[in-house]
Parts: C-alpha cells; structure tokens; sequence
C-alpha cells in the first residue's frame, strides 16, 4: 500500500462526499425550515443528471451552463410539487408519514416520466473540456474534474450557508422554521417562503446529479440510492445540523471510497455498517452537539 | 349496540371467507384463483404492517425485509439441503424473522418518525444487496425457480384452500390482538407516548413487540407467496414490495382494521386491469397515491364510514322532523 | 413515620441558567401542599424531576425514604406517583372510559394480554368507572377524548392518574384554562378526592383562591429556590414573598 494509492482514494472519497453533500444539505434545509421531509429528494438529482445529459449531450450546450440550467430546471420542478401537492397536506395528523407517502407517489411518477422521455439504457456525458486530465503533485495525480467538483462544492456550499446565516431572506427562512404563525403576523408570505426552500433545496440536489453524470452513469431509479446515502448523512451528522452534514458527508465517502478499493463486492455494507455503530452510541448523530437527556 | 356490531362483524367475516372459499368453484380460468391467492396473501402483509403503521404510528419502509426472509427460508432449504426441508422450512422462516425483528427492532426504536422510516428503509435495502449480490447462495437477480410444494400441496387448488386458512387464521388473531389490552396500549402510544410513560408502560418494550410479531406475520406473508408463484425473486425484499403495502393501507384505510385488507383487494385487482394494458404503470400507482394522500387520507373504506356517519346523523335529524309531523 | 417525599438539595439548570436552586423540603403522607411562584420560577421543572423526566444535575429524591432520583418515568408511577400535566395529557381518539381504562390495566399488569377483548376486563373496566364516576364524567364515558370540553379533559387527565390509586399525586395547574365556575367546581372535587382516596397531593397552581382555600401548606419558588414554606396564614405575612412574587404582581 503505497501513498500514491491512498491520496488518490482520498481524493475520491472526498469527491464522493461533496456530491453527498450537496443533495444532503438540501434535505436537511427542507427539513430544518419546513420540517419536510422529502423522500423524492435523490429524484430531483436524477432528474438534474437527465436535464445535464439533455442539454449537454444532446444539446450541446457548454457544460458550465448547462449544470446551472440543470439544477436551475429541477429546482422549478421542486418549487412546482411543493406548490401542487405538499402544501395540501401540511397540519395535518400524522403529517410526518403522510409527506412521505406523497413523495413516494413523486418518486413513482419521476421515475416512470424519466423512463418514458429518455428510455431505460444508461446515459452519459462527458467531462467538460479543459477538465479531462489531472493535475501532477509529485508522484500524484489529482483528476482535475474531481478537483472542479470539490471546488464547486464548497462554493455553494459557502454561499447557501451565508444567505442562510447572514442574509435577511436566509433569517426569514430559519424564522419560519421556529414560529411560522409568528412570521406571518409580521407580514411574510410563510408559504412562498417554503416554496422557494423547497425550489432551492431540490436545485441543489439537480445541481449535484449534473455534476455527477460524467463520474457515473446516468440511470432511472437512480433516486431511491441516493437518498439512503443522504439519509445515512444525516444520521451521521445530526438532522438540521449544517456542518454536522459535511463531516458525516467525508465519513461516508472516505468509508466508501476505501471499501470500494479494498472490498468490491461489499463495498455498500460498510455505509450501513458506520451508521450502525453510530446508531448504537450516539443516536442523535455523531458530530450533533449533546441533548440535554431526556427520559 | 355492541352486539348488534358484533353480528354484523361476524356477517361480514363469513362473507368475505365464503367469497374466497368460492373462488376456486366459480372462475373461469386458473389465473383468477391465483390472483385471488394473491389478495389474500398481500392482505395479510398489509393488514400486519399497519399493525406497525395504523395502529401504533409506526411507519415501517421495511416490511419487505421481513417478507423476504419467510420467501427465501424456503427457497434456500429447499435449494440447499433438500425437497424434505419446504415445510419445516416455514417456522424456521418464522423464527429467523423473530430473532432478525427483535435485533434490528433494539436498533429502529432508539429513533423515531422519520428516522424510524428511513432505517428501516435502509435495513431492508441492505438485505435486498446482499441477496442480489450473493448470487452462489441465493441465486442474486435470477431468484430461485421451480420450488413446489410436498404432497397434496403441489395441487393448486389445495394449495389456495391452506393459503386461506391460514390467511384468516392470521388476521383474525390480529384482530384480536388489536381489540386487546395490549391493542389499546399500542394505540396509546401514537396518541400520547409521554403519557403511555407515566400510567406505568415503556413505550419502547411496546414498539419493540410489535414490530416483532408484525414482522413475523410479514415472513408468514412471504412463505405463503413461494407455493403460489413457485419461485422466489429478489425483487420481494426490494424497497417497492415495502411501499406496496402502505399503498395498500392508505388507499383501504389505515385507521380501520380491515382497510388494508380492502386496500390489497382494489390495488391487485387494479394493478391486473391497469398494468396489463401500460408499460408505465408506475406513473397510474404515483397518481393514485397523490389523490388519496391528498384527498381521501381516511381511505376506501374510512371514507365510507364517514360518509355512512354523515347520513346517520342527517337521516337521525330528519327522523325527528317526521316524528313531529306525525304527533 | 417516613416522610412520603423528601428533596435533598435537589439542583438542575439548563445552559447557565439555574431552574431548580438547592430545593429541599418534606411532605408527610396525607399532606395538601400548593407550590406557587412566578412564570418561570421551576415548578414545572421540580415535577419534572420528581416523576423522572428530567434527571436531576444533583441532590436527592426520596419516596417513602427510598432513592427515586434518576429513574425511569415508569418505575416512579408504579412506585406510586401519579401525575396529571398543565395541559391535559390525554389519548384522544379513544373513549374517556378507554383512557382510565388503559392506565388500569397497566396497574393491574393487564397490558400484555393480546387476545380477550378490552371489554372483557371486568376488574378494570369497573375501577375505570368508579373513577370516571368520582370525577362526574360517567355520562362522558363512551365519547372520545378529543369531544370532551377542555375543563373534562383536564379532569380525565386527572383520572388517568388517580386509577393508578397512586401514593403521591402531582397536579400541575388543574385549573389553568378553566371558567371561573369549573374553578369553583373543580377546587371542591379535589379536596373531596384528596379525602376519598387518602392521597397525598401537591399541586402547582396560580388560582389564589384554589391555594389558600384548599392548601394546607404553601411552599413558594422563585428562580429555582424555595424562598418560603409554610401554612397559608405564614405564607400571607411573609415579606420575602410578598416583595418577590405577589409583589411583582401588584
């Protein structure tokens, strides 16, 4: 086992990871405003990695635009399910298992629809031009599109967190997600304010399977996948916890990176297996600041 | 009152049984009766996973996990070690889904609504890896085919009479159970699990058992499906086999008990008529589910209740109305 | 004869701030005691740890000179104490009678039984009514809790507790929210149960007429410390809580 082997492991991991937790941030930010819980959250990544392919593979179209348009376009398609279907249900007893049911009827639907427009064979583009090769440190090889990503990453990452914690529309967010009767005897459009979280969200999960699509292949059912690995995020991380997320976001992909390198075939247990062990000993996340106990 | 419910409760129970145990004398063709085989099984499923879900405000994506087990305890006994092992392979199932509930269960309930659902969600898609991916023991995605059942079972039409004895044996002890102490209890913990605590009850220990004797049922569910379809597939542990029976709860009724019966009865039969005809029935079922979640969340059958209370209550006041007229 | 509680410089605080302030007292078996103090003073928060859903930062809680600090909700009620909550906490979509009903059974360990209906359970299903009937509600006995008006449900709230024919019985605030009628009704109720059932109460409570008509003895919180104990007429005349609690009021 030689360095070479372990940093360029490393790297993947950390790729992995900053796709994780692009879609995770998003399912976290619609549960922490809205306390939504959206389970058709990884088919707004598929469909953002279909909008990718359509535009750049079929298109055309330059790839930097084409992933805005992307999570941009499955952003829209978010902010229009909020609007049709989620806000008919909110208040209502058992809501919890009811949001999940109603996303599970979008995941059915998605799935299908994506099916029917572009077919079952697997889809894929390729990388960006100028993002091809690797960058040489030494010895190293660091793919420079797997850089790209984790730059990419951390940027909108940076900039959702900012408008979250400095901005007024950001504390109108985080206000709705404590008293929303508050907020709006004070004036604010409550339920406009969990549509644009909703179009927001789910563009940042778009955005992160366009960005995916030339590292894996594009396929429908993609979505059922993908929010497990964001689910076994969260848990790791704590729930509504922002950069508790991205911790728990690098452990997964460095578990899966290595057991991917290490143990093909089973390389899926080891995720299971850390959220596992996190369950046991710290059910409320493993980077979550302490509860007070309660009985 | 109570009686009067009670002699229409065991009306509508010997006309659902003599309905199936008719089935077989009555059809046109072999595929009716395994369609009806079908309904019957999956209502089980159904019926016992909103044990979890109605009942006591579990909501399980799992239940597949479990329904897996009862299929593949068969499937691989008889695979593995020999035609002798079908039937002593079901307890075997059952066990295994006992011991495997009860582990995950310590697991699942230290966290609860969404992370309950998502757990176990997660649990079970694991158990569907493995199996897809273990292909020299389970035979991954081409399953196991040409299991049959030992003796006079082999016959389809003995083998659909077993299906629905035990199937009614099995609801009707759910039944039981839901109407029971141990019922009310459950149902207390949706309502209120803080004051399940103080009356003296761990809400943990009761969420722990049903999720158990859910599970169990579930494996039963599966073990019952092998001798009907003659073949085990991986797609039964897979997470859609969980989501078909919430759809089933939902579009029945989750706070009634025989909703999720009712519910397995109309999407069978609608998933026959519909999906025999388009490709993409997915999108039909992803629509069903919208409407109802959005517009009859009591269900089928809770929404027939409502409006059956909603007439009682009109033609009780129009009653008086007549009485008046006639005095 | 041991005292039926005993708090022994009982702390806890949340973040900095201090909600329970070396509280100790005694309360001898078939007592009436009140606890009054500000918004905010620990009342709730004492109970809390009391029946074990808060755990205490330190100090000790002895029922009937036995350590209940730190235990499980469950093992305190079946140690006998019983609790009704500031906002009526009921089940409901079940019947009044099934609400009494169900913590019956879990007195009598009846919880377990998976196969003879509810209503088969005679033993539990009269207690439940006789309880129901001390409270005036067997009339409401069949209708869901969720119907019932708001002064009922506290009052079933109540009954949970009181079937569990507990030693100690903690009332937190069982007249907020109620007419100034049911207040009436509902002060002379609990003193006829407190007789009755032999119990030995305390109750948080903000109604002055509820606590020095019924009370015989009033302790007073402010700030998480016990800043006064004593008869109502001592209570009247003490200055400290005069200028800390009815003072601020006036």
């Amino acid at each position: 086992m030689d360095l070479y082997f372990i940093v360029t492991q490393l790297i993947s991991g950390f790729t992995m990871a900053t796709l994780l937790f692009l879609i995770a941030s998003g399912l976290t930010l619609i549960f922490g405003v809205g306390n939504i819980f959206n389970f058709a959250h990884g088919s707004f990544y598929m469909i953002g990695a279909y909008f990718g392919y359509q535009l750049v593979s079929v298109w055309k179209v330059n790839f930097w635009i084409a992933l805005v348009a992307a999570g941009t376009g499955a952003g829209l398609v978010g902010a229009a399910a909020e609007f049709l279907f989620l806000r008919r249900i909110y208040g209502r007893a058992q809501e919890g298992g009811f949001q999940i049911l109603l996303t599970y009827g979008l995941i059915l639907i998605f799935d299908d629809l994506v099916k029917l427009i572009w077919g079952t064979e697997y889809k894929s583009i390729s990388k960006p031009s100028g993002f091809t090769g690797a960058l040489q440190l030494g010895d190293i090889f660091i793919p420079t599109y797997n850089f790209a990503i984790i730059v990419i990453g951390l940027v909108v990452v940076v900039a959702a967190w900012w408008i979250l914690a400095k901005t007024r529309p950001g504390r109108i967010a985080r206000a709705s997600a404590v008293d929303r009767e508050m907020l709006g005897s004070l004036g604010v459009n409550v339920p406009l304010v969990l549509t644009v979280v909703f179009g927001l969200a789910t563009a940042l999960g778009g955005m992160a399977g366009a960005l995916a699509a030339p590292l894996r292949s594009v396929t429908p059912g993609a979505g059922i996948e993908v929010i497990i690995d964001s689910l076994i995020v969260v848990v790791l991380g704590g729930m509504s916890n922002f950069w508790g997320a991205w911790l728990g976001a690098v452990l997964l992909g460095e578990v899966n990176a290595f057991a991917v390198a290490y143990l093909p075939a089973w390389s899926t247990l080891f995720s299971y297996l850390v959220m596992v062990v996190t369950l046991i000993f710290r059910p409320e996340g493993l980077f979550a600041p302490t509860r007070l106990r309660k009985v | 009152m109570a009686s009067s419910s009670k002699y229409k409760f065991g009306l509508l129970w010997s006309v659902g049984f003599v309905a199936f145990a008719l089935v077989p004398v009555l059809m046109t063709s072999r595929y009716q009766m395994n369609l009806a085989s079908h309904i019957l099984i999956w209502g089980l499923f159904a019926v016992a996973f909103n044990m979890l879900w109605g009942v006591t405000g579990m909501l399980s994506f799992g239940q597949a996990l479990y329904f897996g087990i009862g299929a593949y305890s068969i499937g691989l006994f008889v695979n593995h070690a020999g035609k002798a092992w079908y039937l002593p392979a079901i307890p075997i199932g059952l066990v295994a889904a006992a011991m495997l509930s009860f582990l995950l269960g310590l697991l699942v309930i230290r966290v609860s609504g969404v992370y309950f659902t998502m757990l176990t969600l997660a649990f079970a898609q694991l158990a569907w890896q493995v199996t897809f991916k273990w292909y020299d023991f389970t035979g991954g995605d081409d399953g196991i085919q040409g299991i049959i059942a030992p003796g006079i079972l082999a016959n389809k039409m003995v083998y659909y009479y077993f299906v629905l004895v035990v199937v009614f044996i099995s609801v009707w002890f759910l039944k039981r159970l839901a109407y029971s102490p141990f019922g009310l209890i459950l149902r207390c913990v949706q309502q209120n699990p803080n004051r399940v605590r103080f009356i003296g009850r761990s809400v943990k220990m009761n969420q722990l058992r049903i999720y158990v004797i859910s599970s169990v049922f579930a494996a039963l569910a599966g073990s019952l499906m092998v001798g009907v379809d003659n073949s085990i597939h991986t797609d039964m542990l897979f997470w859609t086999t969980s989501g078909e029976v919430i759809l089933m709860s939902v579009l029945g009724g989750i706070n009634q008990f025989f909703g999720p019966f009712v519910g397995a009865v109309i999407l069978i039969l609608l998933e026959d008529i519909i999906g025999a005809k388009t490709e993409f029935w997915p999108i039909f079922l992803g629509t069903i589910v919208l409407i109802f979640v959005i517009l009859f969340p009591k269900g089928v059958v809770g929404e027939i209740q409502h409006l059956r209370h909603r007439l009682k209550i009109a033609g009780e006041s129009g009653g008086r109305h007549e009485t008046h007229a006639s005095a | 004869m041991k005292p039926m509680l005993r708090l022994e410089g009982l702390r806890k605080s949340f973040g900095g701030l201090r909600v329970t302030d070396e509280v100790s007292f005694e309360i001898q078996p078939q007592e009436i005691a009140a606890i009054i103090g500000p918004n905010g003073a620990g009342k709730t928060t004492l109970f809390n740890q009391i029946t074990g859903y808060l755990a205490p930062d330190g100090g000790h809680v002895f029922l009937e000179g036995q350590e209940i600090a730190g235990l499980t909700p469950q093992k305190i009620v079946k140690m006998g104490v019983g609790r009704a909550f500031q906002i009526a906490s009921i089940f409901p979509d079940e019947t009044a009678l099934d609400n009494v009903r169900a913590a019956c059974m879990s007195k009598l360990n009846q919880t377990r039984h998976l196969w003879r209906p509810v209503e088969r359970f005679n033993r539990a299903t009269e207690q439940a009514f006789a309880v129901l009937a001390s409270l005036g509600l067997e009339r409401q006995a069949d209708r869901m809790a969720y119907e019932l008006a708001h002064g009922d449900q506290k009052l079933l709230d109540i009954g949970i507790a009181l079937v569990l024919e507990p030693k100690l019985l903690l009332l937190d605030e069982p007249t907020a929210g109620m007419s100034p009628e049911e207040r009436q009704l509902t002060r002379q109720l609990i003193k006829q149960l407190w007789a009755q059932y032999k119990l030995t109460l305390i109750f948080i409570e903000h109604d002055m007429d509820m606590v020095f008509g019924i009370a015989e003895r009033i302790m007073v919180l402010n700030h998480g410390a016990l800043i006064a104990d004593g008869t109502p007429g001592e209570i009247r005349n003490n200055k400290e809580v005069i200028t800390a609690y009815l003072g601020e009021e006036a």
